[in-house]
């Protein structure tokens, strides 16, 4: 709590100057008739292969992380429920799974999976994304996100949807807000897994018989309104002590769980004088948390078409569009144009409070690698990014310190 | 002619959080990063095993209302670290412990089917139950089942996983860009469950993976488990490492697989074993003194000698003799969250008798836990432990072992340099995968061969 101003991004060590760029990942891209494309490979999205090469062009561009979607439900064009389109891509791989799969592959990039925290356990979370940590070299984090769809609560059988009016700010409705409320309590769990075991805990001190010293695990006694948890964790503290938190955020409700839980968070703001909006009521929300001062990266998310010229990139669009039969939406501003042209337009949103950004590759085959082959060189070009990795942990690539165990006493 | 020699089966198992485990050992490594596993499936491969299995425990034991500190500790999460050993090894089976209990069939489906696609067809799963609420302290349900349902919620756990298994048949993607179809069907991974246990419907978003199901192990020994087994497992996880034990074990359960439509080569029983090895048969008999020494310190035997004691025995010398006092014989309340203490029912005969073996042989309490604890599964030259393991298999008490190094990550390396080149020369062992999913290795049907499909309608009727 070292800085008392609420929208102060200098406790960031990092040089200001300099973005943050990471990829969402998502199937054959985030255009729904992307799949069709010559380079999307469609046939392989069920396969590690597929999956290590998308990570592998974005380790290639110095990218700080991927984000890996998931879901627990086959992905539907419908807000609410699922649709029988069978000319869209359906199906997925595990998010956590994916990523563990990739990461002995890969030397620097995060590693991000999504995971849907309404239907699942926090104890088996925060040892996966502990052992994803592991497995990587502390180069994990998470995005975790609720679910108000009746067909996933119907997969579980354990708790029924809750009723929502689409028409109105979802995460303002009641029902929706306590599972936000839910979510912080979950990931206040996950992370006080992550400290249950101290650094030290491990001993083995052979003239005692004593593997660990037990004063150093923790049992975290969670007792909240929706679950209580009792710990300590089965797997050691992850390298990074704590792996990235992240979530998507749109409005005031979700905002609080960044201020509250995250290290991270993903906006959707279509200009520079939304996205000054947005982090105000971010570091409000921070401040109102008792968090003021503490590192929270807010990354714009920007759905993107890049080509050489602006008038290819319109076309592929429209193209595409026209192979789904809709023009494309989204959630985040989407942008069709050139590397030069998204790189002044980076800048500008940067300017704004966002230090960093997540793209979202209409077309995976196409867009990232124009991601990491030219808006990358562009904005090295330009004294905005990276020009080596300069860290060895997630935190680290993001100027965040290795936290100190909140059970650690000095 | 003679009949053709039985194959042998090898797996291994990554040393566990109990005194089998010896972490004082100088050659010890780490129990969690990464680069252990890694040592560890890559011998088990090289040595052509058919699996590395992976055991899993959701609460640290506690002894006396404190975490247990003598073994131990620690493990990764069982489906994130096979996941990324799917990445550092090409044929090697991938088998981990999954409760449950404690989990939802829809949330460990598409964790299997996602591991097995990722893997290229290299999962499965040893299914195991528990009930207690220690555990459930862990979880948002807490301890919610009944011991005597823990069967029931399993069994149909497996049946639905296996339901949204088959929800997807492998031929529903197309992704044809000239027509624009990606899914043939429309409702692809549709699925009803209604049961004592699950009541859920919807679609599954997991396609088909490479082997269709996980293969599945069970490891239960009780007359529920056996049954559970012959109906629905493909191997058998078991305890009985004796010859005489394991004879009757396989043919006990080989036997129950008729009723099933199954035939014996469905389900493989695959004992765990311990080994120690040297150059002569000697020299291993006393590494193997030395070793269950090291397993045995002079704390863990306090320890082991209050399970049955089930009162605080710290003020005793280990080295000393056996306690007067006899044991309490009330509520077990000293040991939490390990399997082994339900063997002590009669604490009173059990202290009893160990009170005249260690008299007998002038035992101290420390040499009494280690004469009385588990020996070694096969001690020898490796020759001698080669034409044991051969033994096993040729003569029914097994079909293969999954072994139990004590020392993480190396303790595998000597039995795979040493070891399996004999069981080859004996034309028993394979020199190279032939196949390269673990189903293959294990000689098991695809679930959509016609015999496996028409055995699992039967038992749906």
């Amino acid at each position: 709590m070292s800085s008392p101003s609420a929208s102060s991004s200098s406790s960031f060590p990092s040089s200001p100057s300099l973005l943050h760029l990471a990829v969402a990942l998502d199937g054959t891209g985030w255009h729904p008739a992307s799949w069709r494309e010559p380079v999307a490979r469609p046939r392989e999205l069920f396969t590690a292969g597929y999956w290590a090469g998308l990570v592998a062009e974005a380790e290639r561009g110095l990218l700080d992380f991927v984000t890996f979607e998931d879901g627990l439900a086959p992905q539907s064009s419908l807000p609410l429920t699922p649709d029988e389109r069978t000319d869209q891509v359906r199906g997925r791989l595990d998010a956590v799974l994916t990523a563990a799969r990739i990461a002995p592959l890969t030397r620097h990039i995060g590693l991000v999976p999504t995971a849907v925290v309404t239907h699942t356990e926090p104890f088996h979370l925060s040892k996966a994304i502990a052992t994803l940590d592991h497995v990587s070299g502390g180069r994990a984090g998470l995005r975790v996100r609720i679910s108000v769809r009746p067909d996933e609560a119907d997969h579980f059988g354990r708790r029924s949807a809750p009723r929502v009016d689409l028409h109105r700010d979802l995460a303002a409705q009641p029902a929706v807000t306590e599972l936000f409320d839910e979510a912080a309590d979950y990931v206040e769990v996950v992370r006080r897994l992550w400290d249950s075991w101290e650094d030290d805990a491990e001993i083995r001190d052979v003239a005692t018989g004593r593997f660990v010293d037990r004063d150093k695990l923790h049992y975290v006694d969670f007792e909240g309104r929706f679950f209580r948890v009792k710990g300590p964790s089965i797997t050691p503290r992850p390298p990074q002590g704590q792996p990235l938190v992240t979530a998507l955020a749109h409005r005031t409700v979700p905002f609080r769980l960044l201020g509250r839980q995250a290290d991270l968070g993903y906006v959707t703001p279509h200009d520079a004088d939304q996205a000054r909006a947005i982090v105000a009521e971010i570091r409000a929300e921070q401040e109102a948390a008792g968090r003021a001062g503490v590192p929270l990266h807010v990354f714009g998310d920007l759905v993107v078409f890049l080509d050489e010229t602006r008038a290819a990139a319109e076309d592929r669009r429209a193209r595409l569009d026209d192979l789904d039969g809709a023009p494309y939406t989204s959630d985040a501003r989407v942008f069709t144009g050139t590397p030069v042209e998204l790189a002044d337009l980076l800048q500008e949103l940067q300017s704004a409070g966002l230090t960093g950004f997540r793209l979202r590759p209409a077309v995976a085959g196409h867009d990232l690698p124009a991601v990491s082959r030219l808006l990358v060189p562009e904005l090295q070009r330009r004294g905005a990014f990276r020009r080596a990795y300069e860290a060895d942990t997630l935190r680290g690539l993001l100027g965040l310190a290795r936290p100190a165990n909140r059970y650690a006493t000095a | 002619m003679t009949e053709p020699l039985k194959q042998v089966h090898l797996a291994a198992h990554f040393p566990g959080v109990n005194n089998t485990t010896v972490w004082s050992d100088p050659e010890a490594g780490s129990h969690i990063d990464f680069s252990s596993f890694v040592h560890f499936a890559r011998t088990a491969e090289r040595a052509r095993f058919d699996f590395l299995f992976l055991a899993e425990g959701l609460r640290l034991r506690e002894h006396a209302g404190r975490i247990y500190d003598l073994d131990v500790v620690g493990r990764p999460d069982t489906f994130t670290a096979l996941a990324a050993l799917a990445a550092v090894t090409d044929r090697l089976g991938l088998t981990g412990t999954i409760n449950s209990t404690f989990n939802e069939p829809y949330e460990v489906a598409r964790q299997f089917a996602s591991l097995d696609h990722l893997s290229a067809g290299r999962a499965a799963w040893n299914v195991v139950t528990s009930w207690d609420a220690f555990t459930g302290e862990n979880f948002r349900r807490g301890g919610f089942l009944p011991q005597e349902e823990r069967y029931s919620r399993a069994k149909e756990f497996l049946a639905t996983a296996h339901e949204l298994f088959d929800s997807w048949h492998g031929d529903e993607i197309v992704a044809d860009p000239a027509t624009g179809t990606f899914l043939r069907d429309a409702k692809a991974g549709a699925f009803v469950h209604t049961g004592q246990h699950f009541d859920i419907h919807g679609r599954f978003d997991v396609p088909r993976s490479p082997q269709g199901r996980p293969v599945i192990f069970q490891a239960g020994d009780s007359e529920e488990g056996r049954e559970f087994a012959a109906a629905e497992a493909d191997a058998i996880f078991s305890r009985h490492s004796r010859l005489d034990t394991g004879r009757a074990f396989y043919a006990d359960v080989k036997a129950r697989l008729a009723r099933y439509g199954r035939r014996p080569e469905h389900l493989l029983i695959l004992p765990a074993a311990t080994f120690v090895l040297a150059d002569t048969d000697a020299e291993a008999e006393e590494r193997a003194r030395e070793v269950r020494r090291l397993q045995v310190s002079g704390a863990t035997a306090l320890r082991h000698l209050e399970f049955v004691w089930n009162r605080d025995l710290s003020a005793y010398d280990p080295e000393g003799p056996l306690p007067d006092i006899d044991p309490d014989t009330g509520e077990e309340h000293l040991a939490r969250g390990r399997a082994q203490t339900r063997e002590y029912r009669d604490r009173l005969a059990t202290a009893r008798e160990w009170r005249e073996l260690a008299a007998a042989h002038g035992w101290s309490i420390r040499d009494l836990v280690i004469h009385t604890g588990n020996r070694q599964s096969f001690v020898g030259s490796p020759a001698t432990v080669a034409a044991a393991i051969d033994e096993f298999v040729q003569t029914d008490a097994s079909d293969g072992f999954i072994l139990v190094p004590h020392v993480t990550p190396g303790g595998l390396d000597e039995f795979a340099d040493t070891v399996v080149p004999l069981l080859q020369e004996r034309g028993v062992y394979r020199t190279e995968y032939e196949g390269t999913t673990l189903r293959e290795h294990l000689g098991l049907d695809h679930p959509d061969h016609p015999d496996h499909v028409r055995r699992t309608r039967r038992v749906a009727s």
